[in-house]
């Protein structure tokens, strides 16, 4: 298999997660796109690991699936603390960092 | 064999990440992320790289999700795009995959035409990365660790019901909660 396709499928994931965080304005379904570019940007690193045939780019994967883990936990504390505060769960109406 | 695997992970992980945006109810959101993570560890499969995939779905599609699940149990999801937004994101977002095929398919890649090295049998599999995370790439390795024990605690900091000392119920609002929102004019 083409490394080609692989790393086209990569771009066109990433261009949706971006295009999700443009336009959806709840924090949940922005957290979600996130791990959706993420991901696009798993694919393209473990494609290219296939390609060179070394596997430092599958832990360099793994790495970023910790990052993404630990973006998630911190994200969801968030929104889980907005919603207590019974505060809008919406990014346009929470624009500023006032405790 | 391999390019209808390809091409039927592929659709599976487009039509998942689709439904992510374009799902009105978070929780189906939640659902068509799961479809997507499941097409993407059949992709990393094709890629002979088996402990990536086992990884995808158990952390991401078990854990994460269930995560992700819990939370949106009580949310509510808002879709009203300010004006012009519905039609200049999906435009960037057009322009952003342009911009990317560029950069692939263009003179800088061009090796990118082969179908990868020859790979020996245990490639990919959990001893290969086990021992490149523990020889080479230790240091990364123990400081994602310590990253995910801060994550941990910010997060159990940040969801606590339990404010300055003092219990902290949502029925009898304090007058300072609401200072965080700035309302729109």
């Amino acid at each position: 298999m083409n490394t080609n396709w692989f790393v086209v499928l990569s771009a066109l994931l990433f261009s949706t997660g971006a295009l999700g965080i443009l336009l959806r304005r709840s924090p949940m379904v922005i957290l979600l796109c996130l791990e959706l570019m993420l991901n696009a940007g798993n694919l393209a690193l473990v494609a290219f690991s296939r390609m060179v045939g070394n596997g430092q780019g599958q832990v360099f994967a793994v790495i970023v699936m910790v990052i993404a883990a630990c973006e998630v936990v911190v994200g969801l504390g968030l929104i889980v603390a907005i919603f207590r505060r019974r505060l809008p769960l919406d990014v346009d109406d929470l624009r500023e960092l006032r405790g | 064999m391999e390019e209808v695997l390809f091409f039927l992970s592929a659709i599976g992980a487009l039509g998942g990440a689709f439904g992510v945006i374009a799902m009105r109810n978070p929780f189906y959101s939640v659902l068509a992320l799961i479809v997507h993570l499941f097409s993407l560890a059949a992709l990393f499969l094709l890629l002979t790289s088996a402990f990536v995939a086992a990884a995808q779905v158990v952390v991401y599609a078990g854990a994460v999700m269930v995560l992700y699940v819990f939370v949106v149990g009580g949310g509510e999801s808002a879709w009203e795009p300010i004006p012009g937004q519905r039609f200049l994101a999906p435009l960037l977002g057009i322009a952003l995959f342009v911009e990317l095929s560029v950069a692939v398919l263009s003179s800088s890649l061009l090796a990118l035409g082969e179908d990868g090295a020859d790979v020996k049998a245990g490639f990919g599999n959990p001893a290969a990365i086990g021992r490149l995370l523990l020889e080479k790439f230790l240091v990364p390795f123990e400081a994602s660790s310590i990253l995910l024990l801060l994550a941990a605690v910010g997060a159990i900091v940040l969801a606590s019901n339990r404010r300055h000392g003092e219990r902290d119920t949502p029925d009898e609002p304090s007058p300072n909660r609401k200072e965080g929102v700035s309302l729109s004019p």
